[in-house]
């Protein structure tokens, strides 16, 4: 069965040549077939098909009407269970949608089901979920990347056109790398997080997973906007993204890192970047070196900061209002019982982290060193930005591991996002783009960076990139790849 | 050089209402001392005299006029809530006698 993009689904709703309902059910189809071995999916919309059906009756006002998608189970959806993939969420019912849940809703966009991730999004696998393993489709023994696992093999599968994720510290891009996807990270700010259940609030995106650099603008163009519900939402105007796509990179400087940290990084990950920054040299780009110098110290910086966060947003999960309690005499002992039992390993690590550096006597030296280093870290891109337009670098420095390779080693987890992270520190946009397959068939990432709101030359890099790189985007054999 | 003992992780878990059994401490002591030594590098640096930051872009307070908005009904509220007696959520007794 062929995989469509948002594009063409799009179109042929448009020209009257399908409707809706049809895309639904092959959307639900295919989930069906192929999602017992991938795990993508911790749940379905019952809804789906007769909302569908109810569109087929109406003209096709916007872009993304009738298009099936999906969602990383961290984002709410009102009357649809939203887990974040935690025990202690394993019930819950949110009474709103997200801000991104309630426009895709109003474009016509409709939702097939909920993904699987890591634990409240802490991970670079999606084995951290309570739930399910979710494989990478082109490798069912490997990861898919995380946390957005699902939506990133959801997409890579051809079962949904395009999903939405979120992105603290490569979230997005690096499980689109895995996966052999395009992963958009928006500037902070771009998107409303309202109703995004929140991990590191000042790192927090949410972003798409398409098949093409266009796709992922239409969808951009339909979830982003200032939002009164999220105060950290940007007051800028609404902006089309699909315009200029089509520029090219003649003119523009494209910065290549020097002292980036390549200790870990795999030879063929580094000839397939190096391929990529020729090939749009060759399309016209001036590529120019720039320095990144503080980006060795982005990954200490993010496992201070973000756990600091973390601890913080997850204080509120205590068995009182909502999600699990594991109920005793005490209150006090109420809550310690039911996070406990509620939370898995991994989150509780970020907790007591998080907990640490922010207690008194370790503050000054963990916490603020961090936010110090932050600053340097921003700085740095200021800095490499007057030079150039965009900057590129592998996504991540390997291609998907192996299930179970690193579960019982975090630190080795962690250093896997030493290229995603600064984006995150610095609060810029970025994207992932498959610039190659591995000798054992596994996808490879390209990521480019932009500045701060300059999602326009971001995705007109990665669009001139898409159409010099010379191999059409592969469809991953699930079904051969089978034992 | 071992910052973190097991007694640390069951004293910060405290801090933080967790609950962790020997076993767990046991595990996580070796693993957050690994973390928090990589995280040691940043005491390498000069970093006096630089500004943190808590945000990537400045913020300022963001306002709305004060007019009354519909809210949520309290059945809708209470519906996730583990406990209720109808009209608000239900917790252990706070106060031990």
């Amino acid at each position: 069965m062929a995989v469509h993009t948002v594009k063409q689904v799009m179109e042929s709703i448009r020209k009257r040549e399908s409707k809706p309902s049809e895309w639904v059910e092959r959307a639900l189809e295919r989930i069906e077939r192929l999602d017992g071995r991938i795990g993508a999916f911790l749940a379905l919309d019952e809804q789906a098909l007769a909302k569908a059906r109810a569109l087929d009756e109406r003209a096709p006002d916007h872009p993304l009407f009738g298009v099936p998608y999906a969602l990383k189970d961290n984002i709410c959806t009102e009357g649809l269970r939203t887990t974040a993939a935690s025990r202690i969420l394993a019930n819950y019912v949110p009474p709103y949608s997200a801000t991104v849940a309630r426009k895709l809703a109003e474009t016509g966009a409709v939702l097939v089901g909920k993904t699987n991730l890591d634990e409240f999004a802490m991970g670079s696998s999606t084995e951290n979920s309570a739930f399910q393993k979710t494989r990478n489709p082109f490798d069912l023994e490997r990861v898919p990347g995380g946390s957005s696992g699902g939506s990133a093999a959801a997409v890579a599968a051809g079962m949904v056109p395009f999903a939405l994720g979120s992105d603290t510290g490569g979230s997005i891009r690096q499980p689109a790398a895995f996966c052999g996807v395009v992963g958009l990270k928006p500037t902070y700010g771009r998107v409303s997080r309202y109703g995004l259940i929140a991990f590191a609030s000042s790192l927090d995106q949410i972003g798409p997973f398409t098949r093409t650099v266009e796709d992922a603008a239409w969808v951009l163009n339909a979830i982003c906007g200032h939002d009164p519900l999220d105060s950290t939402s940007a007051p800028l105007p609404a902006e089309d993204f699909t315009q200029g796509l089509d520029a090219g990179v003649q003119g523009l400087r494209i910065g290549v890192v020097t002292d980036i940290d390549t200790t870990g990084l795999d030879p063929e990950v580094k000839r397939a970047v190096d391929a990529a920054v020729a090939a749009l040299a060759r399309a016209g780009a001036e590529v120019v070196e720039v320095s990144l110098p503080h980006c060795q110290y982005a990954v200490a910086t993010y496992y201070l900061i973000a756990p600091a966060e973390a601890s913080s947003n997850l204080a509120r999960y205590d068995g009182v209002r909502y999600g699990l309690r594991v109920e005793t005499d005490s209150l006090v002992e109420t809550y310690e019982r039911t996070r406990s039992e509620g939370f898995g390993t991994e989150v509780k690590r970020r907790i007591i982290i998080g907990t640490y550096a922010l207690s008194s006597g370790y503050y000054d030296a963990y916490y603020k060193r961090a936010q110090q280093m932050r600053t340097l870290i921003r700085q740095d891109f200021e800095a490499a930005f007057a030079r150039c337009d965009v900057i590129v670098t592998p996504t991540a420095p390997t291609t998907a591991f192996r299930l179970g390779e690193k579960i019982d080693n975090p630190l080795q987890m962690y250093l896997n996002d030493l290229y995603t992270i600064p984006a995150n520190l610095a609060g810029l946009p970025g994207i992932s783009v498959p610039c190659g397959l591995s000798s054992q068939g596994l996808p490879i990432g390209l990521q480019i960076l932009a500045k701060a709101f300059d999602e326009r030359t971001l995705l007109r890099v990665a669009r001139a990139y898409e159409q010099v790189r010379g191999f059409e985007l592969p469809v991953p054999d699930v079904e051969g790849a089978a034992r | 050089m071992v910052r973190i003992s097991e007694d640390t992780v069951r004293q910060v878990a405290k801090l933080a209402r967790l609950a962790v059994s020997d076993e767990e401490a046991q595990r996580l002591a070796p693993q957050l001392d690994e973390i928090l030594s990589y995280a040691e590098q940043l005491q390498e640096v000069d970093l006096k005299g630089v500004a943190p930051t808590s945000h990537p872009f400045p913020l300022f307070n963001v306002l709305r006029e004060d007019e009354p908005r519909k809210s949520f009904p309290r059945e809708v509220m209470l519906a996730n809530a583990p406990d209720t007696d109808g009209e608000q959520v239900r917790v252990p007794a706070v106060l031990e006698g």
